[in-house]
């Protein structure tokens, strides 16, 4: 991450229109590296709205988005190369094995190692289900596996839209602590959930959606 | 940390070995085009006069409606699975260029849906009672023509992603803009059965193919960004 140093994402007075509805109304977001950001909020506020604006699928019909100082449309590949972006689909393909899926997702990128996806699907526990077809692993261990993806991108900033969903009390603590190291070394997460993120008081910062 | 990052060219190369291997799994899939193409192309002679000289007459005009319509039905798979399963939201998320891996994609899609057409056509020609020495002529044309259409029908996937009764809007956005190929296809081969040269019209075909490979990888593109909204 060489340039985690100077991360820094601006979500400008954002405005954002679905058909009748107007969900994001003026958001501003800023976040600088290391910082994790919890974004809360009941259903229907715009979590995944906003997520998908800042992943660039979503047009804002207002305000702008700025990764490092430059507005996002400006270069919109080097910011991808630096986004990891994981949705409520796990883009995963059934009919590959859990490798084959990181090996296809991650060296689009850029070339990693065979040996360094299997240190990360270790990391995250479903080390004995590499060689599975992935329609055989159960959700939450889908659910790892694109998670493994996320940290095999080697992003700065990491957009997770609900990422514990399905994982059980182990794995939630666990993947917690993978997000916080990733901003402890410079990277910048913004997480959606639900569920309260177990860590340290001032580790996490809560924006809540309304 | 230095990043090597991926060159496109060779991302590509993934895309197409990734949607390759994916296919070689689900083989039943695979082949419901080129069934469909042998089942309609057998169904001319049991509903028309099954006269030798009539079939050798039709042969061109079958061969060609039927391949058409079975890699047309074949251009609704084409992002359909990876729009339900979020991989196409990571392609556009890879830092490579778009219009490139949907292009690699769009191989893909042509291996798999056009080129068992091209292998098929001659048998099923041969069997309407068709010159044999007109097959080059018609595996030229058919693989040009199958060509465009899976480039052009990239467009047209793309662009009815967002709706549910896409298959409908597909096939009427992708049918008015084929008609050239059919017209100068069937004719190349017409032509060829009958001994004469089929050298114009192969050459339109090849330069349809040229304008669809240099145009359609980036209204795909467009066409898929907006789509994924």
């Amino acid at each position: 991450m060489a340039d985690a140093v100077d991360a820094h994402l601006v979500a400008d007075h954002l405005h954002l229109w679905r058909g009748q509805r107007h969900v994001l109304r003026g958001l501003y977001v800023e976040a600088r590296a290391g910082e994790f950001i919890h974004l809360k909020g009941a259903n229907g506020t715009g979590k995944t709205s906003l997520l998908r604006t800042l992943a660039g699928f979503l047009w804002p019909e207002e305000g702008e988005i700025r990764w490092c100082g430059q507005p996002v449309g400006r270069d919109r590949d080097g910011y991808a190369v630096a986004m990891a972006y994981l949705g409520h689909e796990n883009a995963l393909k059934g009919d590959l094995t859990a490798l084959e899926n990181l090996h296809y997702a991650t060296n689009l990128r850029h070339a990693t190692p065979q040996s360094a996806q299997r240190a990360v699907l270790e990391r995250l526990g479903v080390a004995a289900q590499a060689d599975l077809p992935t329609r055989v692993l159960s959700a939450g261990q889908k659910r790892r596996v694109a998670m493994a993806r996320v940290l095999l991108s080697r992003a700065t900033l990491w957009l997770l839209d609900e990422p514990f969903t399905n994982l059980d009390t182990q794995g939630v603590t666990d993947l917690a602590a993978l997000v916080a190291e990733h901003t402890r070394q410079g990277g910048i997460a913004l997480v959606t959930s639900h569920a309260a993120i177990a860590l340290a008081e001032g580790q996490v910062r809560e924006l809540v959606l309304a | 940390m230095i990043l090597a990052t991926t060159a496109p060219l060779r991302a590509a190369g993934l895309v197409l070995r990734r949607d390759l291997a994916l296919a070689f799994r689900r083989w039943e899939q695979v082949t419901h085009p080129v069934v469909f193409f042998l089942m309609v192309a057998t169904l001319f002679p049991l509903a028309l006069n099954p006269k030798p000289s009539l079939l050798a007459d039709i042969a061109a005009g079958v061969v060609w409606v039927s391949a058409l319509l079975s890699s047309m039905l074949a251009l609704e798979t084409l992002y359909r699975a990876d729009v339900e399963d979020g991989t196409l939201e990571q392609l556009t998320l890879t830092g490579q260029p778009l219009a490139l891996l949907l292009l690699a994609k769009t191989v893909a899609h042509w291996i798999l849906s056009g080129l068992p057409l091209v292998l098929a056509a001659p048998v099923v020609a041969i069997a309407f009672g068709a010159d044999a020495a007109a097959n080059a002529v018609l595996m030229t044309a058919i693989a040009l023509g199958t060509a465009v259409l899976s480039l052009i029908g990239s467009v047209g996937a793309a662009l009815t992603l967002g709706s549910r009764r896409g298959s409908v809007l597909l096939s009427l956005l992708v049918l008015p803009l084929i008609m050239p190929v059919l017209i100068f296809g069937a004719r190349a081969t017409a032509l060829a059965m009958h001994g004469e040269s089929a050298e114009g019209p192969l050459w339109l075909l090849g330069a349809l193919l040229i304008l669809a490979l240099t145009l359609t990888p980036f209204a795909s593109a467009a066409a898929v960004r907006i789509s994924l909204e």
